[in-house]
């Protein structure tokens, strides 16, 4: 499925946003969007600017330019929990867990953030992650992995219509990393826009509808998985010459 | 135009001390990553020694001077550093605070135990040499301080910008690790940092003391240098150099003008505080035009396990078990500790508003007993020295009113800026209002009744003492509540990470307002009854030195429990007692209390109640944990993702 193609509702739109760090340019003009039912990867090496993307989607970075649109909202000016509000969660690359409560509380944060009241419980949340037990134990006592899924879990507890996932898969091992896979596409069969940034590129491969490629803080490709995977440019900046996957999906 | 140019001049000079002062904060602060309470604390303790050394035992100036500035400053630096700091690499900004804060009453305590009070004075370096200047005086101190000055300014900035250890210095806090890995030992950068601060507290204290020549050397009047300092570098935002010292010239001459010209202007009994006031005006003004901080994902997870939290029915039993105990205790104490014991309570009670805002939401204020004061003097004025439940009331909205406002222009900044408003809030609370004769009377105190339910006597003071414990018992069932609440998991979440916290769609400006508000009430509560105990509240009770040690006895007990905020209380109460039964050094004894204190804080950051032989619930991890010295504490490291 081309862009031109597509008949899906856009939830994110970003256009000519660029970020400057003491006159190095974390970011260059770039433009973006994701719809709802879609896995969108962003791929990139690392330093590309893609965390640095996530901070202005979703608010803790300000850019010098350019446009955030949410749900046709523009939000550019907005502070991080107007744009949640407006149904945008994250999870982070380095993990931002409310570190001296358990699982179980950090989910229930996020379903008391949320004004209107829904049938989400804790539990529920964690189960669907994958997380069946380790619900009361201090999140920073847990494994890598799985204080990300923990992040998940919370992020999904304000219903969100936008996630952005950075890195969810590290520290996950490859069965866990197939079941986040299987949960990303349930999510975006939910009507939710799925941004999902990751190095593993047989997942992002597999899963994904469409994919951007940073480099350096500009776009320089984006298109269906195959036109990824195939474009010289891309696999001259990120994937090499081992571009090609398992073929397991 | 000549008084206009005399007012210049003195404002500038004043304005290059401030620069110094201010300099050595935000070197320390950002090649340490602490910023330094008991900045003017040193510069206090070194000015003095520098009389010492200079009138008392008639050393020459320069001699005196080589010793203070090269060999006392820099000693006592690499003792703080060595004894305490070094602990502290990355630690949170509550950690930090309290380590210097403890350093500043030690200092303080120090210094009047070996000082006692007396008149001295520092005479002006080449004394009675001036020159005219658009036919005003300048003496030739007043060249040297401003010549002293700049030179300090350009020595700072051709050192950080073009030495390879003053470039190595601005990247240990940045990033320790990868200094290392260029081989250079953030250890040492670091503790050069705490030298070049406290060289230039040193220096800044020696300057100022011959312009003191109305009060003398006084140990508060110095040891509050700090704020100015401070003032002075907000504009620099605690970083730049060049605009901090323009912040301390601003402030420099802002002072000088408002001395200058103010009276008249205002109340008469305010001119005398001009000074005071002056850098807390200037603190709010900048405060208020700072652009608000970036909420960071600093990818930080707590490590350390929480000390549990009482179930409802544990709290319920608990409270009346000390409510019991606090009767037991009115059949066996003297009457005079009884009162002393009341009042402890009732600061445990101030102690349990910090649980709230610096426990749950690691949230700092060095305000409480400002506070405290403003709710005990509302009931006055309410009951008419009386006291009523509507002055309860109309004192717990007012005091949540005003902490509201005064934490709204430091919330939308990082948990420091609101520690510096506080500081900046109590000094202009006591020396602006509490010390007015207009409010309180000089030397004299305002009347407070005693709160009291129907047809139960609270003249007797064991009455009041037990009443007091109910009131201690109900507020601390009440936090342990919110704890458990929606509202305290949210209180938790701030505090654990802010920028999840925002992404969930939570407003971390309106949660910090609220909480500062609701700690600001609950510490007017505990004002309330105790000038209730003393049936009076005098300036003595709220002074700013004094919120300085609830923190502080708080957090050395355990600042994320009630048990914590009561013993904290109690020790805020009773050392005093403890003090005057002891030979005159024993002035210092709360100095000496603080010292343990802060060498507990640099090893036990939860504070003593948690420590696991004392309460088998809790588990702290990190105590048994060996650590290196430059191993840095996860818990409150904060690394930009």
């Amino acid at each position: 499925m081309s862009l031109a193609e597509s008949t899906l509702e856009t939830v994110l739109s970003i256009s000519d946003v660029s970020v400057t760090f003491g006159g190095v340019a974390a970011l260059n003009s770039v433009a973006l969007d994701v719809c709802r039912g879609e896995v969108t990867g962003l791929i990139g090496p690392n330093g590309a600017g893609k965390t640095t993307l996530f901070n202005v989607i979703s608010g803790l970075q300000e850019p010098d330019r350019g446009t955030v649109l949410l749900k046709s909202t523009y939000v550019t000016k907005l502070g991080p929990h107007r744009r949640a509000r407006l149904g945008l969660a994250r999870t982070f690359q380095r993990l931002e867990l409310f570190g001296s409560m358990s699982a179980r509380e950090n989910v229930q944060v996020g379903i008391d953030a949320r004004r209107e009241i829904g049938d989400l419980t804790a539990q529920g949340l964690l189960h669907r992650v994958g997380i069946t037990s380790d619900a009361d134990r201090q999140v920073s006592t847990l494994p890598t992995g799985e204080a990300r899924l923990v992040e998940l879990a919370r992020a999904l507890a304000i219903d969100p219509a936008l996630i952005l996932l950075d890195e969810p898969c590290s520290g996950l091992d490859d069965n866990e990393t197939q079941l986040l896979g299987e949960l990303l596409r349930e999510l975006a069969n939910e009507q939710r826009g799925v941004l999902l940034v990751e190095h593993d590129m047989e997942l992002v491969l597999r899963i994904c509808d469409r994919i951007f490629v940073l480099d350096f803080g500009e776009i320089i490709a984006v298109g269906t998985p195959q036109e990824i995977r195939e474009n010289p440019v891309v696999q001259a900046a990120y994937l090499g010459t081992i571009a090609e996957p398992e073929d397991d999906a | 135009m000549t008084t206009f140019l005399t007012f210049t001049i003195i404002g500038v000079v004043s304005g290059a001390i401030f620069s110094i002062t201010a300099m050595g904060l935000v070197v320390t602060y950002t090649t340490t990553g602490v910023f330094n309470f008991s900045h003017g604390a040193v510069a206090m303790f070194c000015a003095f020694s520098y009389w010492q050394l200079n009138q008392s035992w008639g050393w020459p100036s320069w001699i005196s001077l080589i010793v203070v500035l090269f060999i006392e400053a820099p000693l006592i630096a690499i003792f703080v550093e060595e004894a305490f700091m070094k602990r502290l690499f990355g630690a949170s900004v509550v950690r930090s605070l309290m380590v210097t804060l403890g350093l500043l009453l030690i200092l303080v305590g120090l210094a009047q135990a070996i000082w006692a009070p007396e008149i001295r004075s520092l005479p002006e370096y080449f004394s009675g040499s001036s020159l005219q200047l658009f036919d005003v005086n300048v003496t030739y101190h007043q060249l040297v301080v401003v010549a002293v000055a700049i030179a300090v300014a350009v020595l700072l900035r051709l050192y950080f910008q073009n030495f390879r250890s003053g470039i190595a210095m601005r990247a240990v806090v940045d990033d320790p690790e990868l200094l290392s890995l260029a081989g250079v030992s953030p250890r040492r950068m670091s503790r050069l940092g705490w030298i070049i601060g406290f060289f230039l507290a040193a220096l800044a204290g020696i300057l100022i003391s011959p312009e003191l020549s109305v009060s003398g050397l006084d140990v508060n009047l110095l040891t509050l240098l700090v704020v100015n300092g401070y003032a002075a570098a907000i504009l620099g935002r605690l970083r730049n150099l060049p605009w901090t010292f323009a912040g301390g010239i601003i402030l420099g001459l802002a002072e000088s003008y408002a001395i200058g010209y103010l009276p008249g202007h205002i109340p008469t009994n305010l001119v005398s505080q001009i000074g005071l006031l002056t850098p807390v005006v200037f603190l709010f003004v900048a405060l208020l035009l700072l652009p608000s901080a970036r909420l960071r994902a600093i990818g930080r997870l707590t490590v350390s396990t929480p000390p549990k939290v009482a179930s409802l029915a544990q709290s319920l039993r608990g409270g009346v078990a000390f409510v019991i105990v606090a009767w037991l205790a009115t059949l066996v104490l003297s009457a005079s500790l009884i009162g002393s014991v009341t009042q402890g309570i009732a600061l445990g009670i101030v102690g349990l508003s910090l649980v709230l805002l610096t426990g749950y939401t690691g949230q700092v204020s060095l305000c409480q007993l400002t506070f405290m004061g403003i709710g005990a003097y509302t009931m006055s004025q309410v009951a008419n020295g009386g006291a009523s439940w509507w002055g309860l009331i109309i004192g717990i909205i007012i005091c949540a009113g005003v902490g509201a406002l005064i934490a709204l222009p430091a919330l939308r900044l990082q948990g420091l800026y609101l520690a510096l408003a506080t500081l900046a809030f109590a000094q202009a609370a006591y020396y602006g209002f509490f010390s007015n004769i207009s409010f309180i009377p000089q030397g004299g105190a305002i009347k407070v009744g005693r709160l009291g339910i129907p047809w139960v006597s609270m003249s007797g003071d064991k009455a009041y003492l037990v009443f007091t414990a109910v009131a201690f018992a109900l507020a601390a069932i009440g936090v342990l509540a919110v704890r458990r609440s929606k509202w305290g998991r949210r209180l938790v979440a701030l505090n654990d990470s802010p920028a999840a916290f925002a992404t969930l769609g939570m407003n971390p400006t309106v949660s910090k307002m609220m909480v500062f508000a609701a700690s600001a009430a609950l510490a007017g509560v505990g004002g309330i009854l105790f000038a209730g105990q003393s049936l009076a509240l005098s300036a003595l009770d709220v002074q700013m030195f004094a919120s300085l040690e609830i923190v502080l006895f708080v957090t050395i007990f355990g600042i994320r429990t009630t048990q914590g905020a009561l013993l904290g209380g109690l020790a805020a109460a009773l050392l005093p007692l403890a003090s005057s039964h002891l030979p005159p050094w024993g002035v210092g004894a709360t100095g000496i209390v603080a010292g343990v204190g802060i060498a507990l804080m640099a090893n036990v950051p939860d504070g003593i109640v948690p420590i696991p032989w004392i309460n088998r619930n809790i588990r702290i991890p990190y105590l048994s944990t060996p650590r290196s010295s430059m191993n840095l504490d996860t818990k409150d490291l904060n690394v930009v993702g």
